[in-house]
C-alpha cells in the first residue's frame, strides 16, 4: 500500500496527469467525431478507412463504437506512461532510493503496477464518458438513432466495452512496463514499443495479413474492440494474456535479481 | 546483541574479469564516525551498494546492525543512505521528493518539513528539484538519508558541490548525530575534513582494504615529517645530504625538503645547518596527516 501511495504522488503531478488525459481526450474526440461526421464519406469513417454505417451505430452497442475504436490508441498512451514511469527510475538513478526505503523488489514492482493501473483506469473512465457523450450529441447530425443505446442491452454493451478497453489498456501498459524494465531508458522503451505496435506489426500485416491473428499489438487492440471479423475475442484475450504474462515473468525475474549499479 | 554497526568479512565483487572489491574485511563500532577513503575506482561505491543490498556480492559476507546483507529488509529501516550523489525526480519539488520517500518508508510526513529546515533548504522546499544548485541537491540528499532517524548513516561524498560554509554545516551535523549515538560511515575526497571528524578509517586501494582501524593507529604508523626551506636551492640539497647522513629519509617537493624524523631532531638539524652556514627560512616539524598518509598508502597523487 505504501508503494502504491508513493507512486501515486508521482503520477498525480499536474503536467503528467493533465498531459496524459489531454492526449487521451484528443484521440477519443477525434475518433468519435470522425465516426459520425464522416458517416457518408466514401473514404471511410473508422480505422484503416473502414466504413461503419448507420445500421451498426443504430444498434444497442452503437454508443460505444467510437470508444472501442480508440482503445488501441489509449493503449499506446498507457504504454508510453508505464514505460516512462518505470524506465525513468534507472535514468534518474532514483531506483536506488526506492530500494533503500523498500528493499522488497517485487513489492516495488507490484505497487508501481497497481498505481499505474489506477491511473490508466481513470483515463479509460473519462475517455469513455467523453466518447459516449460526444456520440450522443453527434448522433442527431449523423441521423443515427439512439433508441437502443440506453436500454438494458445498451447499458450492458457500455459496461462490456469499458471492461474490454480497460483490459486492453492495462495490458498495453504492462507491455510498456516490461520494456521499461528491460531497456532501462524511457526513450528506448517508448520508441521500441510504439515502433513495433504502430509500424512493424502493420507492415508485416500488410505483407502477410494472417500474421495479425498472432501479433501481440493486434491482439491487444482486438480485445478493446471486443473481437474482430478475423479474430475472435476469446482468441485475442487468451493470446494477449499469454504474451503479457510471459513478458511480465521475464521482467520480474530480471528486476528482482539484477544489480542496481547506476 | 551486536556491538558493531558494520562488519565486513571477505567481501568481494567481480564484474566479468574485473575484481571491483577483493576480500574486504573491516569493522565499524556503534556510535562512531568512520571515514571511507580510496582513490577513484577503488571500490568504495561498490562496497556501499553491497552493504545496502543494491548489488549482490560474488563472495564473502557482511552484517549491518547484526543482520546479514542477504536480508536488507531486516536492517534498512534503521539505515539512512546517500549513494553516489543525490538522485531525485526533477519535475517534483524537493519537499514532494522527500514525501515520496517518506510515504514509501512509512515515516511521518511532518518529518519532511523538519528535515528541510535541518539541511538549510527552508524557503526552497517547494521549488522543483531541477531548479536546485548542486549544493542544494546535495542537501536534499542528506535530508533523504536522515528520514528514518537512522541508527547507521551511510554517506557517499556528502560534501560534493557544497561551499565551505555548507561543508562545515555537514561536519557539525555528522558530529551531532554521532554524539546522539548514530554511526556514520562516510566516504569523501576531502581528507582534511574526514581527519577532523573520523575516529575510524577504512582505506581502499584497487578493491583491497589497505587499512582499517582507528585514525590514531593509522597516523601513529606514519613517520612525523620536518619541512625545511632554505634561501637557495643548492642549500636545500645540502640539507638533504645532512639528513640522509644522519639516517633520515629526505625528498625535495615543490622547493621544500620533506624529512622523515621526530620533532626533536629539528633542533639538531637547525644546529647542523647553522654550522654549515645554511640559512633556514622555514623549519616546521609536522605530525603525519591523513592526506600524506593516504598518498603514502595508496600511492595515489592524482
Amino acid at each position: 500500500m505504501r508503494v502504491v501511495l508513493a507512486e501515486w504522488r508521482k503520477l498525480r503531478r499536474p503536467t503528467l496527469l493533465l498531459g496524459t488525459l489531454g492526449a487521451a481526450l484528443f484521440f477519443t474526440g477525434l475518433t468519435t467525431t470522425f465516426l459520425y461526421l464522416m458517416i457518408d464519406s466514401e473514404q471511410g469513417n473508422s480505422d484503416r478507412g473502414r466504413q461503419v454505417g448507420r445500421e451498426v451505430l443504430n444498434l444497442a452497442s452503437g454508443s460505444v463504437f467510437g470508444f472501442a475504436s480508440v482503445g488501441g490508441l489509449l493503449g499506446i498512451i498507457a504504454l508510453c506512461v508505464f514505460a516512462a514511469q518505470t524506465a525513468q527510475e534507472y535514468t534518474y538513478g532514483t531506483l536506488r532510493n526506492l530500494l533503500v526505503r523498500q528493499p522488497g523488489r517485487i513489492r516495488i514492482l507490484l505497487g508501481k503496477l497497481i498505481a499505474m493501473k489506477l491511473f490508466a483506469l481513470i483515463m479509460v473512465g473519462i475517455a469513455a464518458l467523453v466518447s459516449i457523450s460526444l456520440s450522443y450529441f453527434l448522433s442527431d447530425r449523423a441521423k443515427v438513432s439512439t433508441d437502443l443505446w440506453f436500454t438494458s442491452e445498451g447499458i450492458h454493451a457500455i459496461g462490456q466495452t469499458i471492461l474490454n478497453v480497460a483490459i486492453s489498456v492495462i495490458y498495453f501498459g504492462i507491455v510498456g512496463m516490461v520494456l521499461g524494465l528491460l531497456l532501462r531508458s524511457p526513450i528506448s522503451a517508448i520508441s521500441f514499443g510504439v515502433l513495433w505496435l504502430l509500424i512493424i506489426e502493420n507492415l508485416i500485416g500488410a505483407v502477410k495479413p494472417v500474421t495479425l491473428d498472432w501479433m501481440p499489438g493486434s491482439q491487444l487492440s482486438i480485445i478493446a474492440q471486443g473481437g474482430s471479423p478475423e479474430v475472435s475475442y476469446s482468441h485475442a484475450l487468451t493470446l494477449g494474456t499469454l504474451y503479457v504474462f510471459a513478458g511480465a515473468v521475464v521482467a520480474t525475474v530480471l528486476f528482482s535479481r539484477r544489480d542496481v549499479a547506476n | 546483541m551486536y556491538s558493531l554497526a558494520i562488519s565486513v568479512k571477505d567481501l568481494s565483487k567481480k564484474y566479468d574479469s574485473t575484481l571491483a572489491v577483493s576480500h574486504a574485511n573491516f569493522e565499524v563500532p556503534l556510535g562512531t564516525i568512520c571515514g571511507f577513503v580510496g582513490p577513484n575506482g577503488a571500490g568504495k561505491t561498490t562496497t556501499i551498494r553491497m552493504l545496502l543490498g543494491l548489488i549482490t556480492p560474488t563472495g564473502g559476507t557482511a552484517e549491518i546492525l547484526g543482520e546479514s546483507i542477504n536480508h536488507p529488509d531486516r536492517y534498512l529501516s534503521k539505515v539512512g543512505a546517500l549513494i553516489e550523489g543525490p538522485a531525485f525526480y526533477p519535475a517534483l519539488s524537493g519537499e514532494e521528493n522527500l514525501k515520496v520517500l517518506a510515504t514509501l518508508g512509512g515515516y511521518p510526513i511532518e518529518r519532511v518539513s523538519e528535515l528541510i529546515k535541518t539541511v538549510g533548504l527552508d524557503g526552497r522546499g517547494g521549488s522543483k528539484y531541477k531548479t536546485y544548485s548542486l549544493g542544494m541537491k546535495q542537501r536534499l540528499g542528506i535530508a533523504a538519508a536522515l528520514l528514518p532517524r537512522p541508527q547507521v548513516l551511510i554517506l557517499d561524498e556528502p560534501t560534493n558541490g557544497l561551499d565551505p560554509e555548507g561543508i562545515q554545516e555537514v561536519r557539525d551535523l555528522l558530529k551531532k548525530l554521532a554524539s546522539e549515538g548514530t554511526t556514520v560511515f562516510v566516504s569523501s575526497h576531502l581528507l582534511s575534513e574526514l581527519e577532523l571528524i573520523s575516529e575510524y578509517i577504512v582505506m581502499l586501494r584497487k578493491g583491497e582494504v589497505v587499512f582499517a582501524g582507528s585514525m590514531q593507529d593509522l597516523l601513529m604508523q606514519q613517520q612525523p615529517i620536518i619541512l625545511v626551506k632554505t634561501e637557495s636551492q643548492t642549500d636545500l640539497h645540502k640539507i638533504v645530504e645532512i639528513a640522509e647522513g644522519d639516517g633520515h629519509k629526505a625528498t625535495i617537493r615543490s622547493e621544500v625538503a620533506h624529512i622523515e624524523g621526530p620533532a626533536e631532531w629539528a633542533g639538531v638539524l637547525n644546529k647542523k645547518a647553522f654550522e654549515a652556514g645554511i640559512l633556514l627560512t622555514q623549519l616546521s616539524p609536522q605530525l603525519p596527516n591523513l592526506e600524506e598518509t593516504f598518498f603514502e598508502m595508496t600511492g595515489d597523487r592524482s
